[in-house]
């Protein structure tokens, strides 16, 4: 009952907060004071908006021109060392038109890449493939949105779960308050995830699984809120999770599991070493592959689909009228946001669930016949 | 492939594996363990209650069997005594009758030999009484003999007579 | 262009996986409903993998 009223609250709260990010969205990449209004503008700025960013925008007043964001800090790796400096510095520029000067190195950020300009290059140059040909890419350590939406999630799941086990440690057989939410999806990723896939090991790994499960399924939500966090959107962090999964399972696995795996039993001589090479890409690349694939397209698209329909209030003004594309974009982003709820927690579900399969299938140990 | 591979951010990845092991260490030390362990512990509670529970049902029920075989066996075993004490009646009557039959036996032939001993002296006696009575008669007879000649003589013969039938 | 024909195909082909995918389990469950749950959780693990492949295709393609 409680977990049916906070769905239909926080379907309710997205609901709110997605199309307000509609309105709030307005300019971001373009020059101040440009409203975006044709479909290029629409594209680039949901490709905008799915990509990282350096700073963390709310909105921008379209009267006066002006930002309203909070700056986060950069932290970047140059040829001159390590550099530290808030974001503001860019001043909103994303077509590396505003260089940055620290110490020996220069730098700019286009399409929400920080580049350092080569020696002696006073202005970025691009090929005609829009590619600079005169800076490079530097290593970029700055807390940026997703890394402090990754903060944000780490700080909300310390503090939630934190307060459930010092609710236990006082000893409150059963939780009391927010916690009495977080008990039985704790219970529900152990017993209906870990437990039927790893089996009896399963205790080793579920501060993996529950972590990971917990963070992916809290980002995948922020995602859905006005902040604009695309988190689990980004491939990097995707690959991140898949291969914290990928070393956990080839690391834990069995000596039946080896043997299975490079030389199978049961199996003509001939056949062994191919098999074991199928195995081997397949547990050491494909498995992986599809978990972070799988996470990041289905983030990615959520997020695409949530944005484009918004954006149809804009897109069929001039074929249905005002009221109409804003009525019909409301209802579609409603309905999409609902389902991207669900996809929030299956995806999340989903991930685990598919860690704890490849986990089990390491950690088992076969019978002797 | 190629936007996605442009779009990969190394320090990104970098900043995303350092927070997520820290945050993996910490939650297992401050959130998961604890949880977990009360979890298992409560279970293991409610499991040790269930079992406790149903051992006593066990026990329970061992009881009201072992009282009954006790019952059971009380009942054979009075069965038993009733069966013992029935024979010991029996074979006590029979005995008794029997001993009496013999002693009645005997009796009636102490008896019997008494009556005989009894008659034989009560014949003697008899005999000696008639002889005497005889020899009394004949002493009266002899002295009427004496007196009358004829008289005498069928006196005698009758008599006589009459001590024959004896 | 090319990209989008291929793009279409994936999704026909990630779509008729999926139906075929969905319309068993529905049949599974009808048939013995107290299998439901287990019905479930294979047919998203199933799901997911083909959706891993429809995805891996498309992000290879585009």
């Amino acid at each position: 009952m409680v977990a049916t009223k906070s769905i239909q609250f926080i379907a309710a709260l997205a609901f709110i907060f997605t199309s307000f990010s509609a309105f709030a969205g307005g300019s971001d990449n373009g020059q101040p004071g440009n409203t975006i209004d044709t479909p290029e503008e629409i594209k680039d700025y949901i490709a905008h908006h799915l990509k990282d960013s350096h700073d963390f925008h709310l909105f921008t007043d379209n009267e006066s021109g002006t930002h309203v964001s909070f700056p986060l800090p950069v932290i970047v790796w140059t040829n001159d060392g390590l550099k530290t400096f808030m974001s503001s510095a860019f001043h909103h520029d994303d077509n590396g038109e505003v260089i940055v000067e620290k110490g020996d190195a220069r730098l700019v950020k286009l399409h929400s890449k920080i580049y350092e300009l080569e020696e002696g290059a006073t202005s970025i140059n691009f090929d005609e493939e829009n590619h600079p040909t005169n800076a490079h890419k530097v290593l970029d350590f700055s807390i940026t949105k997703s890394v402090f939406g990754m903060l944000l999630a780490g700080i909300l799941m310390l503090l939630g779960f934190g307060a459930l086990a010092r609710g236990y440690k006082k000893g409150h057989s059963v939780p009391k308050g927010f916690a009495r939410v977080l008990e039985p999806l704790v219970i529900y990723v152990r017993d209906d995830i870990a437990k039927p896939n790893i089996g009896k090991k399963y205790r080793k790994f579920m501060g993996f699984l529950l972590t990971v499960f917990f963070f992916i399924w809290i980002l995948n939500l922020l995602g859905l809120t006005p902040l604009g966090f695309n988190v689990t959107g980004q491939i990097a962090v995707t690959v991140c999770l898949a291969i914290f999964t990928a070393i956990i399972y080839l690391f834990s696995g069995s000596k039946d599991f080896w043997a299975h795996t490079l030389w199978m039993p049961g199996v003509p001589v001939i056949l062994r070493p191919i098999l074991a090479v199928i195995e081997l890409i397949g547990f050491v690349i494909i498995k992986p592959f599809s978990l972070l694939v799988r996470l990041f397209a289905n983030m990615t698209a959520g997020h695409f689909v949530v944005m484009s329909l918004i954006a149809l209030m804009i897109t069929m003004k001039e074929a249905f009228g005002p009221v109409a594309s804003t009525g019909m974009s409301l209802v579609l982003a409603l309905f999409i946001s609902v389902i991207e709820i669900l996809v929030a927690f299956l995806q999340a579900f989903i991930f685990t669930m598919l860690s704890s399969l490849f986990i089990g299938m390491a950690v088992e140990e076969h019978e002797h016949h | 492939m190629e936007t996605l591979l442009n779009d990969f951010s190394v320090g990104l990845f970098i900043m995303q594996a350092v927070i997520l092991l820290i945050l993996i260490l910490l939650m297992r030390k401050f959130a998961w363990k604890p949880i977990l362990d009360a979890l298992q512990s409560r279970e293991d509670g409610i499991q040790n209650a269930l079992d406790s529970a149903e051992k006593a049902k066990l026990e329970m029920q061992n009881l009201t069997a072992s009282n009954d075989k006790l019952l059971k066996e009380a009942r054979a075993e009075r069965e038993v005594l009733l069966k013992e004490a029935r024979e010991m009646k029996e074979t006590m009557i029979s005995s008794a009758k029997e001993e009496a039959q013999v002693q009645a036996n005997a009796m009636i032939a102490q008896a019997q030999a008494a009556i005989e001993s009894e008659k034989k002296a009560a014949m003697a006696e008899l005999k000696s009484h008639v002889a005497s009575l005889s020899l009394e008669i004949a002493e009266k007879v002899v002295r009427q003999e004496l007196s009358n000649k004829d008289k005498q003589e069928a006196l005698v013969e009758s008599m006589l007579g009459e001590a024959t039938l004896n | 262009m090319y990209n989008l024909i291929g793009a279409g195909l994936i999704v026909i082909g990630g779509g008729i996986g999926l139906g075929q995918i969905g319309g068993k389990a529905m049949e599974g469950i009808a048939r013995q409903p107290e299998a439901a749950g287990k019905i479930q959780t294979a047919m998203i693990i199933i799901g997911a993998l083909l959706e891993g492949l429809a995805f891996g295709a498309l992000i290879l393609g585009a």
